[in-house]
């Protein structure tokens, strides 16, 4: 019993960096229907950055983790002008290919500049807290706080001011919104900015508790497409459920399955899922 | 492909193709050179998988993600098989192509349930399940050691060991590839496909029943990449889970793109375009990406349809006399 709530809470920790990963991505998707395949580099190459602030130049921890999603942000603003924005009117596996161009190159940009080899990233929130039997250290702890405060704002930002509401009457109707005078491409640079620092947010929180590698980009890639597909893709409650329905299929397909087919596990639901219901949990019709 | 009826011509609407055939069949006779032999190959291998890939996202317009995943289990099949069965190579290859359709057929069932992007990741979802798979089913596939020692296959007194005789077991396949798909794309089932590329609610209208179309050319799809891969397995000879990955899917995807999307010539030119061009760049390795990645980014910003595409609209510019008297279907 004690060992299921542990996996429960470590199962917290991934899917809150999951969700993050996934709100971004399912933002990009729900303004502007483009499935950004390059949105896993973006965590990549947030988790160096914030690797290089903390070991190159010694910035504190929190510091560099602001410096990094504000780096990403404009990385990712600086994509969409240069790529997907002159692609916009193109046929639909066109931004998908070019997106998976970019994917590659910015893995290959990394290894140039970092190197192959994995990187460990360590993070100042040390300690580990231990409550009625149940430990859970501190960078664990962060991550569930973290993400948790993150998507509170995210909601206010999109609920509660105007420019947020922009991002989701762009989402709703492009051509409405144009109509009623929402100036739709700085909606949509806006919005790659906020998935560029989500991303990098997520690797500076996630990272410490795993490796900094060339590689870990496809990886979350992958999962999080699998996430926003399984919650239905734009939708913004959909990635969360379904970045904690990937982390706890994950966490306990690990305990049940065995580890070594614990990443199976999270896209065999992905594909169940799919099958029972094609347009997602949360999604409109298909 | 025009509708309209085309005046009669000399040559076979085939011609140019026939004329690569004879010409890449002559040249073993005086070019003897060992490393040369290795990168045609390989293109033609690849090549092919591209055609597999072709039918679906050019005809069809479908991006099927888990492309590589079923070159994969093509190349398994036959290296499990051959190697571990004792099966012979000519048993081992048909049952892996035949094993890749009926697994594209399954996938299909499920996959064609979603449409556009949603399809796209689907199957990559289902790629990354068939990498994990071989990677991690130990006792079926050497999991992370791979399978080495595939032997060559021999036909006869004939051994496909050497590279020049490989040469043209692969250039057989090769053009029976090319033949195949050519002919679907003239045959009413290729029409159709182009169709539904146009749009899936006006094909129905029509009549063509969009979801067994599909998952007809998903099944030859498949095939046509197990096929390639089972020629794969006993080339190299050795098999590891990271060529069935997404990032062999990409760059046959990459292929295609440079050769031109939905045409015949395009998933060789493109192939045999890149693999030389990554011939020049090997100094670079695991950089190569640096080069390549930006050029995917241009060759979708700039030239859509590729360099097939170019060609098509370069002679578009010349007299339309001229265009029908020359207008094979390449």
């Amino acid at each position: 019993m004690l060992i299921l709530f542990q996996q429960l809470l470590n199962a917290l920790a991934l899917g809150g960096a999951y969700s993050l990963v996934a709100l971004g991505l399912t933002l990009v998707y729900g303004v502007m229907k483009i499935p950004n395949f390059a949105h896993g580099s973006l965590y990549m190459v947030g988790a160096y950055v914030t690797w290089a602030l903390l070991t190159d130049f010694g910035v504190p921890y929190f510091l560099a983790l602001g410096l990094a999603a504000v780096a990403l942000g404009l990385l990712a603003m600086l994509l969409e002008r240069l790529v997907f924005y002159p692609l916009r009117g193109s046929p639909g596996v066109s931004p998908m290919i070019a997106a998976i161009g970019v994917l590659f190159f910015l893995e290959a940009c990394v290894q140039l500049i970092w190197g192959p080899d994995f990187k460990l990233l360590n993070s100042p929130v040390t300690g580990i807290i231990t409550f009625a039997g149940l430990s859970l250290t501190g960078q664990r702890l962060l991550m569930i706080v973290a993400s948790v405060l993150v998507m509170l704002a995210l909601f206010y930002f999109l609920k509660r001011t105007t420019t947020g509401a922009t991002i989701e009457a762009m989402a709703q109707n492009r051509e409405g919104a144009r109509l009623v005078g929402i100036p739709v491409g700085r909606v949509a640079s806006l919005t790659f900015f906020i998935s560029g620092a989500l991303a990098a947010v997520a690797a500076a929180l996630y990272a410490p508790t795993s490796l900094v590698s060339p590689s870990m980009g496809e990886i979350m890639n992958l999962k999080v497409f699998a996430i926003i597909v399984l919650g239905g893709m734009g939708s913004v409650p959909g990635a969360i459920v379904g970045a904690f329905l990937l982390a706890f299929a994950e966490i306990f397909g690990g305990v049940f399955v065995g580890a070594n087919f614990a990443d199976v596990v999270g896209f065999a639901v992905l594909v169940i899922v799919l099958a029972i219901r094609p347009q997602g949990l949360f999604g409109r019709t298909a | 492909m025009s509708l309209a009826p085309t005046p009669a011509r000399s040559l076979p609407t085939g011609w140019p193709w026939l004329l690569v055939l004879v010409l890449a069949a002559v040249v073993p006779i005086f070019v003897h050179n060992n490393y040369l032999f290795d990168v045609a190959i390989n293109v033609m291998i690849f090549a092919i998988a591209a055609y597999g890939m072709n039918v679906m996202l050019g005809y069809a317009g479908l991006l099927p993600l888990a492309h590589a995943g079923f070159f994969g289990i093509g190349a398994y099949t036959v290296g499990i098989l051959t190697l571990k069965l004792g099966w012979s190579f000519w048993l081992a290859w048909p049952l892996a192509i035949v094993l890749c359709a009926a697994l594209g057929l399954l996938l299909g069932l499920v996959a064609f349930r979603t449409r556009d992007d949603v399809f796209a990741i689907f199957t990559l979802g289902v790629g990354v399940i068939i990498t994990e798979s071989i990677n991690k089913w130990d006792r079926l596939t050497g999991g992370n050691d791979g399978l080495n020692g595939i032997a060559a296959p021999k036909l006869g007194s004939l051994d496909f060991g050497k590279a020049a005789s490989f040469f043209y077991l692969a250039l057989v396949a090769l053009a029976l590839t090319v033949f195949l798909v050519a002919r679907v794309r003239a045959s009413l089932f290729g029409k159709s496909l182009i169709a539904i590329r146009g749009g899936e609610d006006l094909a129905r209208s029509a009549g063509i029943n969009v979801y067994t179309h599909k998952l007809r050319v998903m099944m030859l799809s498949t095939a046509l990449a197990g096929f390639a891969g089972g020629l794969y397995a006993v080339y190299i000879g050795f098999l590891g889970a990271a060529i069935t990955g997404p990032s062999t899917t990409f760059t046959i995807l990459l292929y295609l793109l440079v050769g031109g999307v939905g045409t015949l010539a395009g998933p060789l030119l493109g192939t045999l375009i890149i693999r030389v061009l990554q011939q020049f760049i090997q100094g670079l390795q695991d950089y190569q990406y640096v080069v390549l990645g930006p050029l995917l980014v241009l060759l979708v910003l700039f030239f859509p349809a590729g360099l097939a595409g170019l060609w098509t609209r370069l002679r578009a510019n010349r007299p339309p006399a001229l265009r029908e008297a020359s207008d094979a279907g390449v």
